[in-house]
């Protein structure tokens, strides 16, 4: 009977736990998006409610009748894009060499692209400012896009790498049997079946360059090529004293909805993709 | 023959990342390297001139850079370590069976898909000392007895960062813990339970030493990135004394004072820090290995 009683306790506390766990990790992007739905004197009340009601949608109006926010979405969608997509070409490629043909100092390229990984942005924050306005790329998009490629080519090749490697042999082997160069197998036979990790990879990719705040806010002056983050960084009132909170939870909803659904669609392949890249170190 | 072929093809293939990495990675440290030892500044208003270790002797007594390495450190130590027991403890829940497990798991995945520089703005409009709704919940529940302004507040603005960064972080350390945990195979646990062995001494004595690996690579991954942290410290609190970490320092001394020559010598100083810490994780790791 005791024994029962407590069984029914642990199980309570359990799902207490659990309860908590999922609150305090929803709660905060809850209320960002209750925030963004209230008229301010609802929002600036020191008895706010919990529900969006009053309901309005003046504060994404706001959003984009005020600063340039379409454009930073713009700018953001560019700069993310091309930098994923230069890393996936020449990532695939590296990544061929490096997880399937012979290629003697592998070894040596493999450590010079996980160093890359590791590496602190803010330590080539000088020479990649000196050398953006050599090549006369300050606050542009090819500026940004280069600037990307130093973090999401190394992680796009260390991912890659791992995928070709765990292919089969045999398919290779009966390309080559066939008479397929080396190339036709990459295209023909191996890129098809990388076909899941290359979107992975893409996307995160992609959720790195989107989010990416030091490079586009030192990188860029006025809206020409300011991404997202900078500009809800950045967004302010006439004073101090006035942040425009709703427009912030609404600029903020916008830019993380899409991220949200991207990750909870794919959360399965994202979580072996970020396992894969990290723990096959 | 073919491998002949193939080793040609593997370099034509290379070739194309290693000159991106030369151009993005080689040439700006390079840079950074030799603005060093100069008197600089970022603009080039005036011809930079040579000053050999004035710069790196001028950064071992400068007390702002003391101050964003202290800062960094107390922020690296308290995140990651907060960080590796609640991922820790939330990576044991998610492995347990439990009706609605597949939701806890998409749960924790929101705070990771959030942007770091929202996460900043969400909490910081959360943290508000008049209306927002930490101070409400806390003064309702009698947690708080008046409303406190976490952020203006030099001994809690810190605490307040990084839970900010534990909130954010925790996921991704709760994910990599529980790939690990998946790795064990569940016949031994079996095992144990007919030895006798209750849940506490198992976890202790078998998922512990086994989940080793994995936790000293979400270790690895995570003080790396909290050394290195810029994003959550300069939205929330920009260049404030109480709370700059070194990237914010660096780029203030690059940006704001325009100081290409100290600015560079700081940058490597951060670079030489993290190497360490990367030199003394892969001795622990290696050790690690050797007892195996």
């Amino acid at each position: 009977m005791t024994k029962g009683l407590w069984l029914v306790v642990r199980r309570v506390l359990f799902y207490a736990l659990v309860v908590f766990v999922v609150v305090y990790s929803v709660f905060p992007f809850y209320w960002a998006v209750i925030s963004s739905f209230k008229p301010s004197d609802a929002l600036f009340s020191s008895n706010p409610s919990f529900v969006p009601i009053p309901f309005t949608l003046s504060q994404y109006e706001n959003v984009f009748s005020g600063a340039a926010f379409g454009r930073n979405l713009v700018n953001s969608l560019i700069v993310a894009g091309f930098a994923t997509l230069i890393s996936l070409v020449l990532g695939v490629l590296s990544a061929y060499a490096l997880g399937r043909l012979r290629f003697p100092p592998r070894n040596a390229v493999l450590y010079i692209v996980l160093a890359m990984t590791m590496f602190p942005q803010v330590s080539v924050l000088s020479g990649m400012f000196v050398l953006l306005r050599q090549l006369d790329l300050f606050n542009t998009y090819g500026g940004l896009i280069f600037s990307y490629l130093l973090f999401t080519l190394p992680f796009t090749i260390w991912v890659l790498t791992g995928y070709f490697r765990g292919l089969p042999r045999e398919l290779e082997e009966a390309a080559y049997v066939d008479g397929a160069t080396p190339m036709q197998t990459l295209i023909r036979v191996m890129l098809p079946l990388t076909g899941p990790g290359l979107v992975t990879t893409g996307l995160l990719a992609f959720i790195q360059a989107w989010n990416e705040y030091l490079f586009a806010l030192t990188f860029t002056i006025g809206n020409q090529a300011k991404t997202v983050p900078v500009a809800i960084a950045s967004f302010g009132g006439a004073t101090p004293f006035e942040i425009p909170w709703g427009s912030i939870m609404a600029a903020s909803v916008i830019v993380t909805v899409p991220l949200v659904i991207m990750v909870l669609v794919f959360q399965q392949r994202i979580v072996a993709g970020l396992t894969a890249g990290a723990v096959k170190g | 023959m073919l491998s002949v072929r193939q080793t040609r093809l593997a370099w034509l293939l290379v070739l194309p990342t290693l000159l991106v990495v030369a151009l993005v990675a080689g040439y700006p440290l390079a840079q950074v390297f030799y603005y060093s030892f100069f008197k600089a500044d970022i603009a080039f208003v005036e011809q930079p001139e040579f000053v050999g270790f004035e710069n790196y002797l001028f950064l071992l007594r400068d007390p702002d850079f003391r101050q964003a390495f202290w800062n960094t450190l107390q922020f690296t130590f308290w995140s990651v370590g907060l960080e590796t027991i609640l991922g820790l403890a939330i990576a044991l829940i998610v492995h347990s069976n439990f009706k609605g497990r597949g939701l806890v798991r998409t749960a924790i995945l929101i705070p990771w898909a959030i942007p770091t520089v929202v996460s900043a703005k969400m909490w910081q409009w959360m943290l508000n000392d008049i209306y927002g709704v930490v101070n409400v919940i806390g003064t309702k529940l009698g947690i708080l007895s008046t409303k406190v302004a976490f952020l203006a507040n030099p001994n809690l603005v810190l605490p307040a960062i990084i839970a900010v960064d534990v909130w954010k972080a925790t996921p991704f350390m709760a994910l990599l813990l529980l790939a690990g945990l998946q790795l064990i195979p569940s016949d031994i646990y079996e095992a144990a339970d007919i030895d006798g062995a209750s849940k506490w001494q198992q976890f202790w004595t078998l998922t512990l030493p086994l989940l080793t690996p994995a936790l000293v690579v979400a270790l690895i991954f995570r003080t790396l990135d909290a050394l290195r942290v810029f994003d959550v410290i300069f939205v929330m609190t920009g260049v404030n004394t109480a709370t700059k970490s070194l990237a914010v320092y660096n780029r203030q001394t690059l940006i704001d004072f325009q100081d290409l020559g100290y600015g560079s010598a700081v940058s490597v100083a951060i670079l030489v820090i993290i190497m360490v810490f990367v030199v003394l994780y892969m001795r622990f790791v290696g050790g690690v290995g050797r007892n195996d």
